[in-house]
């Protein structure tokens, strides 16, 4: 695996770790550069047109119904402390959903791959419940379980946490999925290398695992976080809508539409792209130090 | 292999739920056969589907709808008048309040004379209600009840539902009723909406709430507690005695036929007003008497409020309401809800 074409080198000193785990971004773009086949072409033009009818479209004129006031009408809504105490909740419960996730995530997928129990493939389905349900479902479902007459006795109904479950519940498979199929990938051999060469569980996961994870643990973690800060279905049943407190910025973005004011429902989700933009490109570069690191 | 597996597992989940959905979509349409002549788009609010099924079938009896065929979209107020706008197909437009239909008028899809009906547009009308736990255990009578501490109240969102002004101007205008002035309601509505204890999206949520075990108190109306007591709900409601007319306006649009008008002029008629009523809705001229299952008394199910508010008399119309009472900005509302849950 260690080609010829890969295009980066490792900095002199540092150990030649094993090609299979390196997985450097990005490989096949040095081969043959500016050489576009037929077919290529053809792909790249389905892709670019798909791309932007269902993109680069409506993004851009969510972006310009959201200046179609001028500065001040979109600085006007996102300053309503209304609405910026909803976008706050929103963000931080994605980012603690997000956080969870990219532990129990990674976990869950760890025990699919590498550990051999009963039910295990009926739990490998299972999995991919919360992506499958309609939200509103998902919403109905944890009113019943965590709701004032659950059978569990817990009560978040109308409260933070309840906002934090909803998301905790559909953005679970997210790690999951991006994470299991590059653990199934991971060679064993070179754990075993590591081991037999004095490197203790912890040493072999930090340093030869985790690198091999992280850009699907990056991806999986974006996904979570891009879905959480959108969520409207699930959360709105369980958490009472109630202004300042548990109110989110979807709910806000319904609100103004419903009062016709589609401006501002183009604001506040203009400013939630841009977030989701920032936290991916985060996601992005730290993946990059701990890859390199690695 | 568990990749592969999960896949197609995925796959056909997608495929049913998109069928499902397709399914629904085309849920309600069709109801009479359709001898291809006349058809009627009928977009409505919610809680009318239950009842216009027997309406539609009864119209179908008539010498005026016969023949005539009919295809029923129902959904959230507001969703429904926007989706009009945006050229969803519609013959008869029934909604739960006036500014939906206005909504049309401004975009020229109904006719600004619309209401100069000997109903003023009205068809079918309700009263706000307090709905409450079986048994009342928390001896809920009045609006006053309601802001006493400790009773948690339900209420959707009358900033994200556009019928749930009618439950607030209810609230609000009790007051009113009993000789307050303006600044008294206005406290009031802030004592309310501090022992608000969810604002759900919509009218359907916040019953799903209430039945799930949420809130002590849930503002609704009359019409829909009936109809959910009639299909097994277990809960008790009361309708205070300072109460708001919820009067829910229909119109034909612009391009709508002979016999979209013929409905429109049959809904208001005594036998379409007594299938409403056997639903809950209250009918809009006295002399219709009809046993309503689900009603706290079914052999009179409709008691008269000691005083009954209108939008018109008694808030200066939707208009005037809408600007003082929900403005993004300056709205009464608006402001205390806006208030509500800061530290």
């Amino acid at each position: 695996m260690t080609t010829a074409l890969v295009p980066r080198i490792p900095a002199p000193g540092s150990a030649p770790g094993p090609g299979a785990v390196g997985r450097p971004a990005r490989r096949r773009r040095a081969a043959r550069p500016g050489a576009l086949g037929a077919a290529s072409g053809l792909g790249l033009g389905v892709a670019l047109l798909w791309f932007s009818l269902l993109v680069l479209v409506p993004l851009a004129m969510v972006v310009a119904t959201a200046g179609s006031e001028g500065w001040s009408g979109f600085a006007g809504t996102l300053t309503s402390s209304q609405t910026l105490s909803a976008v706050e909740l929103t963000v931080a419960q994605a980012v603690m959903v997000t956080l969870l996730n990219v532990v129990v995530g990674t976990a869950i997928a760890w025990v699919l791959v590498r550990d051999r129990f009963w039910g295990r493939r009926v739990l490998d389905v299972v999995i991919d419940i919360p992506f499958a349900l309609p939200t509103i479902v998902a919403g109905l479902v944890l009113l019943a379980l965590y709701g004032p007459d659950g059978p569990l006795g817990v009560d978040v109904a109308n409260t933070r946490a309840a906002v934090f479950l909803a998301l905790a519940f559909v953005t679970l498979p997210f790690v999951v999925r991006t994470v299991q199929p590059v653990l199934e990938e991971l060679d064993a051999d070179v754990e075993e290398a590591a081991a037999s060469l004095g490197a203790g569980r912890l040493t072999v996961f930090r340093r030869i695992v985790l690198p091999a994870l992280v850009p699907a643990i990056t991806a999986g973690a974006a996904l979570s976080f891009a879905r959480g800060i959108s969520e409207y279905g699930s959360l709105v049943l369980l958490s009472g809508n109630l202004p300042n407190r548990t109110e989110v910025a979807s709910v806000r973005v319904l609100t103004f539409i419903e009062n016709g004011d589609t401006t501002s429902a183009a604001a506040v989700a203009t400013l939630l792209l841009l977030v989701a933009l920032a936290v991916i490109v985060l996601l992005d570069v730290l993946q990059r130090r701990v890859a390199r690191r690695g | 292999m568990s990749i592969k597996r999960t896949t197609q597992w995925q796959v056909w989940v997608a495929g049913s739920l998109v069928g499902a959905m397709a399914l629904a979509g085309c849920g309600g349409s069709s109801d009479a056969s359709s001898t291809g002549a006349d058809t009627v788009n009928l977009v409505g609010f919610s809680i009318l589907e239950q009842a216009n099924k027997q309406v539609i079938a009864d119209f179908g009896r008539t010498a005026a709808g016969k023949g005539v065929g009919f295809t029923t979209s129902y959904g959230a107020s507001g969703d429904q008048s926007r989706a009009v706008e945006g050229g969803l197909d519609a013959d008869v437009v029934h909604f739960s309040l006036e500014p939906d239909v206005q909504r049309l008028v401004d975009s020229k899809q109904v006719r600004p004379d619309w209401d100069a009906t000997a109903d003023k547009g009205i068809v079918t009308q309700s009263v706000v209600v307090l709905v409450v736990r079986k048994g009342n255990p928390k001896h809920i009578t009045s609006w006053d009840d309601l802001v006493k501490p400790g009773v948690k109240v339900i209420t959707p969102n009358p900033a994200s539902s556009g019928s749930a002004k009618w439950n607030v101007l209810a609230a609000y205008g009790h007051v009113i009723a009993d000789g307050g002035t303006p600044a008294q309601a206005t406290a009031y509505l802030k004592r309310f909406f501090g022992n608000v204890a969810a604002l759900p999206g919509s009218g359907r949520d916040a019953t799903t709430a209430f039945e799930s075990g949420n809130g002590d108190v849930l503002l609704s109306y009359e019409n829909e507690a009936i109809l959910a007591r009639q299909n097994g709900a277990e809960f008790d409601y009361v309708v205070p005695d300072q109460d708001l007319l919820v009067q829910n306006p229909a119109a034909v649009t612009t391009d709508a036929g002979p016999a979209a008008k013929r409905f429109l002029s049959f809904l208001t008629g005594t036998k379409a007003q007594t299938d409403y009523a056997r639903e809950g809705f209250r009918p809009l001229r006295s002399g219709i008497k009809v046993g309503v299952k689900g009603a706290n008394d079914p052999g009179n199910p409709f008691p008269v409020p000691s005083k009954l508010l209108t939008i018109d008399k008694d808030f200066g119309g939707w208009d005037k309401a809408d600007s003082k009472f929900f403005d993004d900005s300056t709205g009464i509302v608006t402001k205390i809800q806006a208030e509500t849950g800061k530290q």
